[in-house]
């Protein structure tokens, strides 16, 4: 027999194994890791494409299909949230359930100093809203009195863009404005007067004859239906309501963290005298019919991504049991099983960042397409929509965060799947596989 | 023991495996792949394993290769016991230490002649240059130099298995394992194969321990080791 190692020799290879492995050039294996994923990618073109087709279907069927849904949610809020109630409001305490002239609150400018200085509000609008009698000639109509300012209302009612006809009223102003569908209803001309008539603050009656100054056209069916524009003190002078308004509006630059300005404005305003609401509490509906059709689509979308796991997965089992042998020869002679885990890795990945990449190379001007010719909708479903105070319109949502969840989504999927290879490649004996 | 002196005078022993043994148990029945086999290869050998189909000579290849583990015993390759390795270490080991040849579909389909040999190479972290010389030489060497940026499907049976020689020299080994490198060749590609073997073990004195049922094979081999039922019968050096 003979004797096994001796300790010294032992240790003088070990040391040499170590000088041996400079770990410098890892960039290099990483470029070849690359090289190899991609090409074993086209060995099986067919496979392939059929794979990023059925992703590249996906990706235009899920994100088309959310940019619609996104859109018309964008549209719904933009309609009633940016162009009308605003992010959030403050009211006397109770307006907002029972919304009538004797809940209004005085208008104190520094209260309205003290909001304007807190942390995310850009601008407080105040504004005095109620109802009255509109008549013209033999006609009459309950028409919606919206008393504001002009030129605090360039974020929000925007009356210049609004424009239809004649001019903007001065915050002072004596005359009024109309909506254009008011305008129609009434067959009037500029400078024509309206009659008012209505009920003021605790009980007392309302009466006045303004003329027209402007017509506005808004985007909101509702509003646009039936409503009169005045300055805020005559619209005082009309309620007797003295230096009262119903809301005050709180500015705000971007969709984002409202709901950390309205916690800092709650923390300087004596909540048992005053709301501070956004616009979800104010408009409860809006928020629950958003949701439950948001709902529908991410299960749709759930499910093609099921059908596109399942489709990815049978690629991924197919390729794995054909190159069991390859990978048993390519552990044999010296490459590390995570260096070809990496490789699968790759492939599987490179395959999803196809399907993605040429889906939205197609979606994305389909999307751009309905982002500026929305679909207009018709008949009874348009009816639905303008009862329910939107516009009739389906538009698309350019939101960048649409594409990435779903990139993400596929990405995600293609990681999962690739478990399925890499724990078959650990397990592989390098033998068992030499067999042919 | 000392076949080689006349060129090497120190021998030194690259291979040793003491009383080896690897059953394999499907249900009740064991089978004794290798039963009890004592080996010692020095280096420059050119030796083949011959012994009728089911003695043993893949499972022996593979124990000594390291690609499989012996059910008792030990392999000691270069005076380094190899039998308790952990899996890395015994990938990084066979990297560096040996050369493998198998039967077919050796090579990386996706890759070309030049860039399957590199591989190994590009393994070991060497530079492009070096990597890009040794792997043309090498090709030149087995007398592939025009068709170095072939892929496999574009070779016939014999280039590949002569890349495959290519790429398991690549790495500097001690030793080259082939189990059946022949087999599926004809008998001209066959000829040629051994040619540029035995050329290889003789101007550089790399080792080979190749299994084969060819008697042409071993007919040129310089020690012919036959195994029968997992044993070692007979062990002839001419
Ligand atoms: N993975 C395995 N599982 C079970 N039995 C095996 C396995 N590998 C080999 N054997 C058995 O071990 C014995 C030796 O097999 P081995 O492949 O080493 O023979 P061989 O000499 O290479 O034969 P051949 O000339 O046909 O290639 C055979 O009886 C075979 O059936
Ligand atoms: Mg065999």
């Amino acid at each position: 027999m003979f004797g096994f190692k001796t300790q010294s020799q032992t240790s003088n290879f070990k040391l040499q194994t170590l000088n041996l492995k400079p770990q410098t050039s890892n960039f290099k294996q990483n470029i070849m890791i690359l090289k190899l994923a991609w090409r074993n990618l086209w060995r099986n073109k067919r496979r392939s494409f059929i794979t990023i087709a059925s992703i590249l279907f996906a990706v235009i069927f899920v994100v088309f299909m959310r940019a619609l849904q996104i859109g018309t949610y964008e549209a719904m809020t933009d309609g009633v949230v940016n162009m009308y109630t605003g992010y959030a409001q403050i009211h006397q305490k109770g307006f907002w359930d029972d919304q009538n002239l004797d809940n209004t609150m005085p208008y104190r400018q520094a209260m309205v100093d003290s909001i304007e200085n807190v942390e995310g509000v850009t601008g407080v609008v105040p504004r005095l809203e109620g109802f009255a009698l509109t008549s013209f000639k033999d006609k009459s109509k309950g028409s919606l009195i919206i008393g504001a300012n002009p030129e605090k209302e360039q974020q929000i009612l925007k009356f210049e863009t609004l424009l239809h006809q004649g001019e903007v009223i001065a915050p002072n102003d004596n005359r009024i404005m109309v909506s254009e569908g008011l305008l129609k209803y009434y067959q009037m001309q500029l400078g024509d007067t309206l009659v008012l008539l209505g009920q003021g603050y605790h009980g007392m009656s309302a009466a006045g004859k303004y003329a027209i100054a402007g017509v506005v056209k808004f985007r909101n069916p509702e509003l646009n239906r039936n409503t009169v524009i005045m300055a805020i003190p005559t619209a005082q002078w009309f309620f007797s309501t003295g230096e009262r308004v119903t809301s005050l509006i709180l500015e705000k630059e971007e969709f984002t963290g409202v709901e950390k300005m309205v916690a800092n404005v709650s923390a300087i305003v004596d909540l048992n005298q005053y709301e501070v609401m956004d616009w979800q509490t104010m408009l409860p509906e809006l928020v629950q019919s958003i949701e439950a059709d948001n709902v529908g689509g991410v299960i749709m979308a759930f499910i093609l991504y099921m059908i596109i796991f399942f489709g990815i997965f049978g690629t991924i089992l197919m390729m794995t049991s054909e190159r069991k042998y390859e990978f048993g020869v390519l552990i044999s002679i010296g490459m590390k099983r995570m260096k070809l885990a990496m490789v699968v890795l790759w492939e599987i990945v490179m395959l999803g960042i196809l399907g993605v990449l040429s889906g939205y190379t197609l979606v994305y001007p389909l999307i751009a397409y309905f982002y500026f010719n929305p679909i207009v909708m018709e008949g009874e479903m348009a009816e639905m929509y303008e009862d329910l105070g939107f516009e009739p319109i389906i538009p698309t949502s350019l939101d960048p965060s649409i594409p990435i969840t779903h990139a993400a989504v596929i990405l995600l999927i293609a990681f999962v799947l690739s478990i399925y290879p890499i724990l078959k490649i650990r397990t592989l004996k390098p033998t068992g596989s030499r067999r042919l | 023991m000392n076949q080689f002196a006349d060129y090497n005078p120190i021998i030194m022993s690259i291979i040793k495996t003491n009383n080896l043994e690897r059953f394999y148990t499907e249900g009740d029945v064991t089978v004794k792949a290798l039963n009890g086999v004592s080996l010692n290869i020095e280096e420059g050998e050119f030796t083949a394993i011959v012994g009728p189909s089911g003695s043993g000579k893949t499972t022996l290849l593979n124990v000594i290769g390291g690609l499989d583990s012996p059910t008792n015993g030990a392999v000691e390759i270069a005076n380094t016991e190899i039998t308790n390795m952990k899996d890395n270490e015994l990938i990084d080991f066979r990297l560096k230490n040996i050369g493998f040849v198998f039967q077919a579909y050796n090579l990386i389909p996706v890759l070309s002649a030049l860039e399957n040999t590199e591989f190994i190479m590009l393994l070991q972290n060497q530079p492009k240059e070096k990597r890009h010389a040794r792997a043309i030489a090498l090709l030149e060497e087995v007398g592939l130099k025009d068709q170095i940026y072939k892929k496999p499907n574009e070779m016939s049976g014999g280039q590949q298995q002569r890349v495959a020689v290519a790429r398991a020299l690549a790495s500097k080994p001690k030793f080259v394992l082939a189990d059946e490198p022949t087999a599926n060749l004809d008998s001209k590609s066959t000829g040629d194969l051994l040619d540029i073997m035995l050329e290889l073990n003789e101007k550089e004195k790399t080792t080979f321990i190749f299994s084969t049922h060819d008697q042409r094979v071993i007919d040129r081999a310089k020690r012919v080791i036959t195994l029968e039922d997992g044993k070692i019968i007979s062990d002839e050096t001419k």
